[in-house]
């Protein structure tokens, strides 16, 4: 247990955190950074440092560039805790992390929480079924163990991260059964609107027909607008089955990657009692920070993908500029030059979201495969609550997710409702027809991550 | 009601490329390869591995979902710990895996589960 | 479920409301439920999402043993409590079709000391000669081994009442609430009450929320858990009542293996063993701290070594409902008869007395109950007497 009080405590070492670690370094602050994985990189960078050739050049230019943020960080002088489990952030800044198995706490003079983003959940029948996964996990799968998938594979939803991984596959020379895409002609239509202010989101939107072009000329069936998704199977995934213009169609696959994008990690922001307001945008939760991404004038930032998705380039330009709103508490004296400092990274990072409200439009994820039709799809996997079960405790009086854990036992799983919640937020809200966000969200409370009752007590 | 503990099937996935680093670990007592630095879960899909546990609830089998460790699915034995998060623990030579068969049984020896995984 | 309100619904609905039962908590919904049962007309009103729902931080305990030192008349209360619960139990799963989850087959008290289990044993023989017949037996190291396999070894003995168990809170409220509706009470959510007007002239009270809604009942019962003493005030009652928070722990699911609970230690149907419990005077901060955390897993694993390996899956912290003493409250009100006041901090242990008894006499439909005067509020008015809160000094004295 530190009695120290550290200058920066940064909690993620994804883009957004590193890219605060090296530019608090650069500052002159005293860094000290802690991450869950043995290396950093987050997810997006994962293993960048030991990739082989191979890899490489199958996840392509954009994870490669990685290696230079994960060098720098190595080289900056920041204190990098490696395999700690942060279960605590009190809001007088005291961090409470596991890490082998060691119960341990630093206490920090500011905090920046980078804790990135997950794959948003996929309720589908049929959808925790061994042989269902996420598309982003696969990706992991490849990243970590160079892990291929050995039969014709199915990938199914939106977003970029699915086309991406389509394309990495293609470059490994894996077999795609099919590329099933829930984008309807509305979601064009929406994402038009925003396409004006947008001038490179023509070009991803190219991108994105260049890529269903050339996964065509690979053979790859690609599906357009499907809906209805949902797995066949019993005991295991079998397949996939969707309907498309009316037609219902049934692709046999013992492995099924799902996407429809990614949402903010929030159970630290939560834990802390941030307020987060309901984004229809992104569809999720969003906390509440000011222009600096502070939260409630504590000395707690959120940069990066958790704070609201915005990508790994202007992540790693929000940790930056996080690192430096730090900087200017600490060193009042520097005010000029750092604002000087930020004013570039504001308007570099000002570009780069231009594109966002196109993206979040075009890859909208259907209300279909948010809140299920179907009474029998599971919401909370843990406690294997369903969706007609949330329905029948809203008719009997349950106002929202904190009161599903009266009814049944929404939530109290050990995922501490990171797969259910945004679910069950939707299923209620739709229930009883108003917003989500006056429904609310679950009470996020310690331990943010699994601790035992023997590691709590110590020595 | 425990999975069959060697319906072994056609592995989902495979390894692109071992590398140079292989170890042991033990899957319900049947040794298997793994690359170092691989974690648990991938190893086991690599393997053949389909079902990783039953749920207490119901006993419904399940499988790793994000392998980023948010959705406690990839909940396995790692040398006598249960419950532990197969995606994000590594594999090390000798490690010895089980299936996690509905809630845990705690084991009487007072073992520190961080000392595993 | 049902879209038709059933035919004892809709005749309660005809006849004029006899009483308004102010607070949908363990302790008005029981209330509620029981008078309803004994015929009354029924409105509760409750604050609904932004309430406090103390119940929340209820251990869950049906709880008899060391109750009511120099209160006899609570020992007995809290005795006929538990002897009226499995009837209760039985009654709500045949209603309400939800299983409140009773395990009554006793409940221990660990003691760490040859000192500790000598003074238990004092204080258990204290209380039965003074109620008049509160069973205990004081079990040695190996009996408390043969019960509880895999308890710690700094447990020296413990003592076992045969009376005590444990059951589900959040389902006894969800229950009490589906029974209530299925008597025929009208509960109204999401109302904040204002004031409670004794009007004399019509012989009865007018309820008034924040938003302007009014109600009138010859009888109004304020049940409204911290909000209690500001209403009860309204009509001449005396119900002093201070935030005690308490923190809990859960563990993720684990194979049954705690056949009894404790005060700091019971494993739920589902497997998951509860934890707690502080006792903090903090105001209304309902948070939790790492410091109890810690202080809590450390209690536990001291008890059940094997415990040590059990992942913790949330920590809350709710703020309990007490009085100086920590007795409960029950009073009608002499300036303005037909108003009541209760609270108490045992929800769970006292539900059945609350629905069976308390319930039926506030509605008029049952004489007033043996023994009531003494849990009168105006207790604590009186300076020339004396108390201590038992229930703080216990759990003070066990960190």
């Amino acid at each position: 247990m530190s009695a120290d009080l550290v200058d920066l405590v940064i909690v993620g070492a994804g883009p957004a955190g590193l890219s605060a670690a090296v530019e608090a370094r650069s500052l002159g602050l005293q860094v000290l950074l802690l991450d869950e994985q043995r290396s950093a990189g987050g997810q997006i960078y994962r293993g960048v440092d030991v990739a082989s050739a191979r890899q490489l050049s199958v996840l392509g230019r954009d994870y490669a560039a990685g290696a230079a943020l994960t060098d720098a960080f190595k080289h900056c002088g920041a204190s990098h805790v490696a395999g700690a489990a942060v279960w605590n952030v009190s809001r007088d800044r005291t961090v409470n992390y596991l890490q082998q198995g060691r119960n341990l706490s630093v206490r920090a003079r500011h905090i920046i929480l980078a804790t990135g983003a997950m794959e948003r959940p996929f309720p589908i029948a049929g959808w925790t079924l061994p042989g269902v996964m996420g598309a982003g996990a696969a990706q992991i799968l490849y990243k970590n163990a160079s892990a291929l998938p050995s039969e014709p594979v199915v990938l199914a939803g939106c977003g970029p991260l699915l086309y991406l991984l389509a394309c990495q596959y293609l470059a490994a020379g894996v077999t795609l059964k099919a590329v099933v895409q829930t984008t309807q002609t509305r979601d064009y239509l929406r994402a038009a609107r925003y396409a004006a202010g947008a001038l490179k989101g023509c070009g991803d939107l190219l991108k994105g027909l260049r890529m269903t072009v050339q996964l065509r000329r690979h053979g790859v069936r690609v599906f357009s607008a499907a809906q209805a998704l949902s797995i066949d199977g019993t005991e295991r995934a079998e397949g996939l089955q969707f309907t498309q213009r009316g037609r219902v169609h049934r692709i046999a696959s013992s492995l099924i990657l799902l996407h429809q994008g990614v949402v903010p990690n929030t159970q630290l922001s939560l834990s802390l009692n941030a307020r987060h307001s309901w984004s229809d945008m992104q569809l999720c939760w969003l906390p509440d920070t000011d222009a600096d991404g502070q939260i409630d004038d504590i000395g707690i930032y959120i940069a990066g993908d958790s704070r609201g998705i915005v990508g790994a380039k202007a992540s790693a330009l929000q940790g930056r500029r996080t690192a430096i709103a730090v900087a200017r508490r600490l060193f009042p004296g520097k005010a000029d030059y750092l604002a000087a400092l930020d004013a570039r990274l504001r308007g570099e990072l000002r570009g780069m979201l231009h594109i966002r409200p196109f993206l979040d439009a075009l890859y909208r994820p259907a209300l279909e495969h948010r809140v299920p039709p179907q009474d029998s799809v599971i919401v909370c996997r843990c406690e294997e609550v369903s969706a007609g079960q949330l329905r029948r405790f809203t008719e009997l009086g349950c106002q929202g997710p904190n009161q599903t854990k009266a009814f049944g036992r929404c939530g109290m799983g050990p995922c501490q409702g990171r797969l259910c919640g945004l679910t069950v937020t939707e299923v209620i809200a739709h229930a009883r027809a108003v917003p989500p966000g006056a429904v609310g969200y679950y009470r996020v409370r310690p331990p943010i991550k699994p601790i035992t009752l023997g590691e709590l007590s110590g020595p | 009601m425990p999975i069959d503990t060697h319906s072994q099937n056609d592995p989902l996935f495979s390894c692109d490329d071992t590398g140079p680093d292989v170890v042991t670990v033990y899957f319900e007592d049947l040794p298997i390869p793994a690359s170092a630095g691989s974690s648990v879960a991938a190893a086991l899909l690599v393997y053949g591995v389909v079902v990783f546990r039953s749920t207490p609830v119901s006993a419904a089998p399940r499988a790793p979902y994000c392998m980023m460790g948010v959705c406690f699915e990839c909940l396995v034995e790692i040398d006598g710990v249960p419950n532990c998060q197969a995606c994000l623990t590594a594999v090390r030579e000798g490690m010895q895996v089980r299936r996690q068969q509905g809630p845990a049984t705690l084991p009487s020896g007072v073992k520190g589960a961080g000392d595993v995984c | 479920m049902n879209s038709l309100p059933n035919p004892a619904y809709l005749q309660k609905a005809m006849a004029p409301t006899s009483m308004i039962v102010i607070g949908g908590g363990l302790l008005g919904a029981a209330i509620a439920y029981g008078a309803s049962r004994a015929g009354a007309s029924v409105i509760l009103l409750d604050q609904g999402d932004i309430a406090h729902r103390a119940s929340r931080g209820n251990f869950g305990l049906v709880w008899v043993q060391a109750k009511g030192d120099s209160a006899p008349h609570y020992a007995r209360w809290c005795r006929d409590a538990a002897s009226r619960w499995p009837a209760m139990a039985q009654e709500l799963m045949t209603l309400t079709g939800i299983d409140v989850v009773l395990r009554q087959h006793g409940g221990v008290h660990f003691c760490f000391s040859d000192a500790e289990m000598e003074a238990r044993q004092a204080l258990l023989k204290r209380i039965d000669q003074a109620a008049g017949g509160i069973p205990f037996s004081m079990l040695d190291r190996s009996d408390v081994r043969a019960r509880l396999p895999g308890v710690g070894p700094s447990v020296v003995g413990a003592s076992f009442c045969p009376l005590d168990g444990h059951a589900n809170p959040l389902k006894l409220l969800l229950a009490l609430h589906a029974g209530m509706k299925a008597r025929g009470v009208c509960v109204m959510s999401g109302v904040d009450v204002a004031e409670i007007r004794h009007c004399e002239a019509q012989g009865g009270f007018e309820v008034r929320s924040t938003d302007g809604r009014t109600w009138q009942a010859p009888r109004v019962v304020v049940a409204a858990g911290l909000g209690t003493t500001r209403l009860a005030q309204q009509v001449g009652l005396h119900a002093p009542l201070s935030p005690i928070r308490g923190q809990m722990l859960i563990t993720e699911r684990l194979q049954p293996f705690l056949p009894y609970p404790t005060e700091g230690v019971r494993q739920t149907d589902e497997g998951s063993v509860q934890l707690g419990n502080s006792f903090e005077s903090v105001g209304a901060d309902a948070g939790t701290t790492v410091l109890e955390i810690e202080a809590i897993a450390k209690s536990a694993v001291a008890a059940f070594p094997r415990l040590s390996s059990a992942r913790l899956i949330r920590a809350w912290a709710c703020l309990r409902v007490l009085t100086p003493d920590s007795l409960p409250v029950y009073e009608e009100s002499s300036s303005c008869p037909g108003a009541f006041v209760a609270t108490s901090h045992s929800g769970v242990s006292l539900a059945a007395l609350h629905a069976a008894v308390i319930g039926p006499w506030m509605a008029g439909l049952r004489d007033e109950p043996v023994e009531i005067s003494a849990f009168a509020g105006s207790r604590f008015l009186d300076p020339a007497r004396s108390y201590s809160n038992a229930f703080l000094d216990a759990f003070a004295n066990a960190h």
